[in-house]
């Protein structure tokens, strides 16, 4: 049995037959080359499988695709165009909030989604808002310096910037 | 990680998923959000042969108050239940259980309906529906019936709804102002559900007690009303002494579980305690409108 599903991922419109048990994370990575949806416990539990579904944080790896049928999915490549860094991507770099970079996608769209429902957040609205992606490298306290920088760029109005290469400015 | 292969059925309305279920029995299981059923399926613990998608159904959506009872749509989100100004300060019990539970990608999928029909032993829920004395609502080809909450909690993973029944909604009538109430919870670090939970409602008449409810969850395979705590205060001032010496009972005639995530005697302490600090938390909540 196959089921069509017809969804917008990343402002694509996206149009599939999927088997029924066909999971997003799996329909997104394998069909759609979407890799950053990283799948890390598989039992909703680790969050690295975050993906935004019609702007909520959600776990791809416990919907089903079609479930997901007319949703609109945000993964972390289509967070900013290619080649650019979304002020919450390069609060994270600028804050050392990666170290193997395992959970950052999803813990970067659940900052999003957290920074769109509260502008100034607590370092306990952070932490109880990323409850759900956890971070093996117990990288928490960088990674909530992260969320607050993040929310100050936004406060400042800042857009998705060019990635620049530190190293190699720094050699010049 | 995938569950095993399984036919998908789209439900458009109540009448529709009633009448796919009564056709295809035990060997179909209904899908609102899917965080309870999706995660047993992978793990091959369930492994049904049709899945019957009720995850649009309007009927089955949304938070109405009429007055007499509030009722909560079975496909109401735990974070749904969780932001709603009213819940928020009508029924502050629920609307804090539903904040704790799992996490926020959890609580953005995650259904009121699907939780207690699936009746995890560890869900949270069951502390504020049994403390709330909350219907739960079912319908199946031989019409609708109301349970109450005291009866709908049968055993481990078992509820009183029949296998052709949808859980459709939750219906509270809610506390009177003023109320106290709290919800106390050891959550498992790894996994948020409750190694215990307790909610408790308090009711104060010039600060004495005259009516108290406590549901508690997590410690043994089904929830229950710790009623012997219920009777020893009511009609009694919430002082530390007498919450203190009340609480113990907490556990009276319960079969504690005793697994890898603690003892039956960690159980206890904890159930215990936290029973003492939700009943000084609502205590104090009650005496604060007063």
């Amino acid at each position: 049995m196959r089921v069509p599903i017809a969804l917008h991922v990343n402002g694509v419109e996206r149009q599939a037959e999927v088997e029924p048990r066909t999971l997003l994370v799996q329909y997104l990575r394998e069909d759609l080359a979407l890799t950053g949806a990283h799948i890390g416990c598989e039992t909703s539990q680790c969050g690295a499988c975050t993906v935004l579904m019609d702007g909520q944080p959600v776990k791809s790896c416990t919907i089903l695709a079609a479930q997901a049928d007319g949703a609109s999915i945000t993964t972390i490549e289509g967070l900013a165009p290619i080649g650019t860094l979304h002020p919450v991507q390069q609060a994270f770099w600028d804050e050392h909030g990666v170290q193997c970079g395992f959970c950052t996608p999803g813990m970067v769209l659940s900052t999003v989604a957290l920074l769109a429902g509260a502008a100034d957040p607590s370092d306990e609205t952070i932490r109880h808002g990323l409850e759900g992606n956890i971070c093996r490298c117990t990288g928490y306290h960088n990674i909530v310096l992260s969320v607050k920088a993040a929310a100050r760029a936004a406060a400042a109005g800042a857009e998705a910037q060019p990635v620049v290469d530190r190293n190699a400015a720094l050699a010049r | 990680m995938n569950p095993s292969t399984f036919a998908y059925e789209r439900a458009e309305t109540l009448d529709d998923a009633i009448a796919l279920l009564a056709e295809h029995g035990d060997s179909a299981k209904l899908l609102a959000g899917g965080h309870s059923l999706l995660p047993i399926m992978k793990l091959r613990l369930a492994e049904p042969e049709l899945l019957i998608d009720i995850g649009r159904i309007s009927e089955l959506q949304g938070i109405r108050d009429d007055g007499a009872e509030i009722a909560i749509g079975a496909l109401t989100t735990h974070q749904a239940i969780a932001d709603d100004p009213m819940l928020r300060e009508r029924v502050p019990l629920l609307a804090d259980t539903a904040s704790r539970v799992g996490d926020r990608q959890v609580r953005n999928r995650g259904t009121i309906g699907g939780a207690l029909a699936h009746a995890d032993a560890a869900a949270d829920y069951p502390a504020a529906i049994l403390a709330l004395e909350a219907s739960i609502v079912a319908k199946g080809p031989q019409g609708e019936r109301r349970i109450p909450a005291g009866e709908f909690f049968l055993d481990f993973l078992t509820t009183a709804l029949q296998p052709d029944e949808i859980l459709t909604e939750v219906r509270i009538a809610a506390p009177p102002q003023g109320h106290g109430w709290s919800y106390q919870k050891l959550a498992n670090q790894a996994s948020g559900y409750a190694l215990v939970g307790v909610g408790v409602l308090v009711v104060l008449d010039n600060g004495v007690c005259s009516d108290i409810r406590i549901g508690i969850t997590g410690a043994a395979p089904v929830a229950w009303r710790a009623r012997a705590v219920e009777s020893a205060l009511r009609g009694r001032t919430l002082d530390a002494n007498a919450v203190n010496s009340a609480a113990a009972a907490a556990i009276d005639g319960v079969e504690l579980l005793d697994d890898l995530h603690g003892s039956a005697e960690y159980r206890r302490r904890v159930t215990q305690g936290l029973t003492r600090r939700a009943i000084l938390q609502a205590a104090e909540r009650a005496a604060g409108t007063q």
